[in-house]
């Protein structure tokens, strides 16, 4: 049965327009080229005009998804998740211990987020979140994610050379810090809980939140205070 | 299967490529084929595990050139035929067959977010007995299935602890292939990087994967 469906997908590959044409020059190497070829524009139009013909999808239960992954989730719901977090100990010991309870506490809980585990960065401790495999991601905490996450460099990297990743995105951790890595080959969706930086002490829980981004919370960066303005 | 998909550890695959700003989805057609995607497995024609296996049979050189969501043009289409759901004649003309009866959606706009919000299958059923205990050493099996599988390559044969039982899920294996869910307790296991890649790893860090118990041996 797989021979079949390997035999037919490389006929739809084939078929698709998906096939190298001359406008796609950017495509080669690390696959995770932006370039947009107007035969998949076409092809999907087709697609979802034929699904809609014969009645298998809803046009506006489409636009729902797309408006969803648009402007309901995303980053910003994973960083009120921590702000609340570091500045409410209870709140902390109820994400770690259930992470998937203590997020809907805050009203999110769409897909990919079922069983969700929050690991915690330290002085000493340093976590990185990866798919090897594939493409899984904490959706209603961070939305979908972005090619890098996707990409070839970073899966192949994050698991032989998580420190050289890490370099790469500016941060340089000290040999005696340990760092985990997280390989999502199950259902299970990971998310850092990044150290709270010194200086924030003052800060309130929307301040706190507007300064967590969406690669502290997979790993790959710290969170850092705005630099200071230059003297004047 | 050992495909091109199963990256973890590979070399040469280049730096990572960053953009600043990146919206969702880069064209149009992205948020339509992600739609798309979404909305039709609700028809439950196939499993997510179906799904992530479709990609795994792309030839490697089309899946390492293709965008993501290419690979998901491709994927739609190819299950759409395979299922029966859309002929090869439809999907060639782009036009339903002439005659054929029209469905109703699976996914309407009133369902459409609760099924966003629906879980992956998955219990704390007592029945199903855990194979291993936290803190016990574990193997990873050294097996090379032909079909979906999620114990990556780099993992196999080699030792680790068990750090937590997240309870009973479906087994990738059989439910991928419509062979049965094989429920069972699936583990965090944790790997020393020197397990994994030698003597130049840290000596503190590690790696963690997620592993079904018929992906494991006592060691």
């Amino acid at each position: 049965m797989d021979e079949t469906r390997r035999g037919f997908l490389k006929a739809a590959v084939t078929t698709a327009g998906a096939a190298v044409t001359p406008d796609r020059v950017h495509a080669q190497g690390s696959g995770q080229s932006q370039a947009v070829p107007s035969d998949l524009t076409l092809r999907v139009k087709s697609l979802e005009s034929l699904l809609l013909e014969k009645g298998l999808v809803d046009r506006a239960a489409l636009d729902a998804l797309i408006d969803t992954m648009e402007h309901k989730v995303g980053p910003r719901n994973g960083a009120r998740v921590v702000a609340r977090a570091w500045i409410d100990p209870a709140y902390k010991k109820r994400l770690l211990e259930n992470a998937p309870a203590a997020i809907a506490e805050l009203g999110y809980d769409s897909g990919q987020g079922e069983h969700m585990l929050v690991v915690e960065n330290g002085p000493k401790v340093h976590n990185l979140i990866v798919c090897t495999l594939c493409s899984c991601y904490p959706w209603p905490v961070l939305g979908l994610p972005p090619v890098w996450y996707k990409s070839a460099p970073y899966r192949s990297r994050a698991v032989i050379d998580p420190r050289g990743i890490l370099r790469e995105f500016g941060t340089e951790l000290a040999e005696d810090v340990e760092v985990r890595v997280w390989d999502s080959t199950a259902e299970l969706r990971y998310i850092v809980l990044p150290e709270r930086p010194a200086g924030t002490e003052k800060m309130t829980e929307e301040q706190l939140a507007a300064l967590i981004t969406r690669d502290a919370m997979v790993g790959v960066a710290k969170v850092t205070l705005p630099r200071p303005e230059a003297n004047a | 299967m050992n495909g091109v998909h199963d990256m973890g550890g590979q070399q040469g695959m280049g730096p990572v490529e960053y953009e600043k700003n990146e919206p969702v989805f880069h064209a149009p057609w992205e948020g339509r084929i992600y739609a798309l995607n979404r909305a039709m497995r609700a028809w439950r024609t196939w499993s997510l595990d179906t799904e992530r296996h479709a990609l795994e049979l792309l030839p490697p050189v089309d899946y390492l050139r293709m965008s993501y969501y290419e690979r998901w043009v491709v994927r739609l289409a190819a299950q759409l035929v395979q299922s029966g759901l859309v002929t090869t004649e439809e999907m060639e003309s782009g036009k339903a067959a002439p005659g054929s009866t029209k469905a109703t959606p699976a996914l309407s706009l009133a369902t459409s977010s609760r099924w966003l919000n629906r879980g992956i299958a998955s219990s704390q059923d007592p029945e199903v007995r855990p194979l291993f205990k936290v803190r016990q050493r574990v193997r990873a099996r050294n097996i090379n299935p032909v079909g979906h599988t999620r114990l990556p390559r780099y993992a196999r044969g080699k030792t680790g602890v068990i750090v937590r039982d997240h309870g009973v899920y479906l087994f990738p294996d059989s439910n991928a292939h419509l062979q049965g869910e094989k429920r069972q307790h699936v583990y965090s296991v944790r790997f020393a990087a020197r397990e994994l890649w030698g003597e130049d790893a840290s000596p503190r860090d590690s790696v963690h994967l997620d592993m079904w118990d018929d992906y494991l041996e006592p060691a």
